[in-house]
């Protein structure tokens, strides 16, 4: 088989599961990332320790709690029958639900951290200029925000490309539809095709270091223009 | 509690540790100061005021409207005011011309202009500019800008000046002077600067450890011995006073005030106009008749009005000027060996020589 017909599939589902991913966690990250830099409430803790928890979790532990609630016995198993599915594990949707869960801390907390780092006082400095809530929160806590934005959309899209155990749970290995690069290079290893694995985890490799070397230059960059 | 025109403000509760109970009213119009030694919570009760404070019982009415009550609390938001920040607070991802509008009506609905407001300000030269690359002075004179742009009903400034150093002051309190003369907008302002109270201020509210002293005109209060700006060894008396004449040989301005004429050296006055003189304390001294061949340009009739005792040398004398003592209020400060020789009492006719009379600038 050509090379390239057998990388590409993994590759391209990859970036197709962290993009959309990604997007599902600003869409979703970005309320309570809000909602959490403005309150002060012990309710606050119990959100944020539930958010990140992902971070210390075993991604089996949360795999298997993710396959259970996915599964045909759990809620992902009742949605699904809404369209005829039986089950929501072991498809592409499966995987996007584990992966905005399993990514949600490393995008949430970017955003609180920028919108704690903004104050009080330019909300309040609208507020006394007749702007509402809503138009504060799009005009003057978005604007200024947008670093941490840029910087929990590469975590987020980039703890996605990375994961494994999580994927390998509730999604296993189909080609085409859950075989993700991580779980790929595990296959090549497994069946002895080195050069396959070599490719794709140098691949992996530069991906992360650019990640990380283009964040550190935009929060430089941020940092010089907030100065 | 409060009829139109009116600005009345009642507050209690708890902020942080400290405990608020503040009550005041002050009419609608002018520069009332709230002024007080840091941490007597004058900033709070403007918070409260602006609705960015939510204190557990308040009663805040303006003009009739009522922002806070038992049952209402309007967000700072609906709350037709201007706030002025102790720093700038621009928003530094709008430019200076964004920032002057954010608040600003449509562009059709304005009542203000916005070329009036840049001009006032001076800001002709910034408004392209971003807030990094402003002066402290630029930025607070931007701010302010900003929210004249908002058309308040109600300024409420915080200390505009405190965080500014001496020259970058000077270069901003000429435009509050132009501000303080060109509208008509009701000023609640922050301060703890007795110099800025007494350029600006038509009334002022004494605040201390988190209560109301007193609340009325200014020199009412200056005048008045039982509260400690009377009492203050800088102590002083402001007064209106409307420019009689100006003689440009010898340099000398001749201004009106009730119960006399008070001749001093200043720049060049036009009749007519009305201008804010303030004179201490210590300038003036008492004689029991018109003293002749002194150096002394301003010996006016007066009567004391009251004496108190002040430390164990001093006593600090209320004066109203004019024979009948039908004027306005000044304070001497005398010697109690003075004062006995003199056989002084209340009610007496005297002579008051007074040594100085500043101008505030304009």
């Amino acid at each position: 088989m050509n090379l390239i017909d057998d990388i590409w599939p993994p590759v391209r589902l990859t970036i197709e599961l962290a993009s959309l991913s990604t997007l599902i966690l600003l869409i979703v990250g970005t309320p309570i990332a809000w909602r959490l830099s403005r309150s002060d409430t012990w309710l606050k803790h119990v959100v944020m320790a539930v958010v990140a928890m992902p971070l210390v979790l075993p991604p089996t532990v949360l795999g298997f709690y993710l396959l259970v609630l996915l599964g045909p016995q759990g809620p992902g198993g009742a949605l699904a029958s809404l369209w005829g599915g039986r089950t929501l594990a072991f498809s592409f949707t499966g995987l996007v639900i584990g992966s905005v869960i399993y990514s949600l801390p490393f995008v949430v907390q970017p955003i609180h951290n920028a919108f704690r780092a903004i104050g009080e006082r330019p909300l309040e400095a609208a507020a006394t200029l007749r702007a509402s809530p809503a138009r504060t929160f799009w005009t003057v806590a978005m604007p200024l925000a947008r670093p941490g934005f840029l910087t929990a959309a590469m975590l987020g899209f980039a703890h996605t490309v990375g994961e494994f155990g999580v994927v390998l749970m509730i999604g296993g290995n189909i080609p085409g539809q859950t075989k993700v690069l991580s779980v790929a290079i595990f296959d090549y290893v497994e069946t002895s095709r080195w050069r396959e694995a070599n490719i794709l985890a140098g691949g992996m490799a530069v991906f992360a270091f650019a990640v990380i070397l283009t964040m550190t230059l935009l929060e430089r960059r941020a940092a010089r223009h907030s100065a | 509690m409060s009829g139109v025109g009116e600005i009345a403000c009642r507050l209690s509760g708890a902020i942080g540790g400290f405990h608020l109970d503040v009550a005041f009213q002050t009419p609608a119009r002018g520069v009332t100061a709230l002024f007080g030694p840091s941490g007597c919570g004058k900033t709070s009760v403007l918070r409260c005021i602006a609705g960015l404070h939510r204190i557990g019982d308040g009663d805040v009415r303006v003009s009739g409207e009522i922002w806070q009550d038992r049952a209402t609390f309007l967000p700072t938001w609906r709350r037709p005011i201007g706030y002025v920040f102790q720093e700038a607070s621009l928003f530094p991802h709008l430019s200076v011309r964004g920032n002057l509008l954010y608040g600003a009506p449509a562009a059709g609905a304005r009542s203000v202009s916005f070329d009036e407001i840049v001009s006032l300000l001076g800001l002709e030269r910034l408004v392209g500019r971003m807030p990094l690359n402003l002066s402290g002075g630029e930025r607070q004179r931007v701010a302010i800008g900003r929210a004249l742009l908002s058309e308040p009903r109600l300024l409420l400034m915080d200390e505009p000046l405190a965080a500014l150093d001496r020259v970058t002051k000077d270069e901003i309190l000429p435009f509050l002077d132009r501000l303080h003369a060109q509208l008509s907008l009701p000023i609640l302002y922050v301060s703890h600067d007795m110099q800025e109270v007494e350029r600006f201020a038509d009334r002022i509210a004494l605040l201390e450890s988190g209560k109301v002293l007193a609340s009325g005109p200014l020199a009412e209060l200056q005048s008045d011995p039982a509260l400690p700006l009377a009492r203050a060894r800088e102590a002083s008396v402001s007064l209106d006073a409307r420019v009689v004449s100006f003689d440009i040989d010898d340099g000398l301005a001749t201004l009106h005030v009730a119960g006399g004429d008070l001749t001093f050296p200043s720049g060049r006055l036009e009749a007519g106009q009305m201008r804010r003189i303030r004179i201490g304390a210590s300038d003036i001294s008492l004689a029991l008749s018109r003293p002749i061949g002194s150096t002394i340009l301003n010996i006016l009739p007066a009567r004391i009005a009251s004496a108190t005792p002040l430390q164990t040398s001093e006593m600090l004398v209320v004066l109203r000027l004019g024979e009948q003592g039908d004027g306005e209020h000044l304070l001497a400060r005398v010697t109690r060996r003075s004062w006995t020789l003199l056989q002084l009492a209340e009610g007496a006719s005297i002579f008051a020589q007074i040594k100085g009379v500043s101008l505030a600038p304009r």
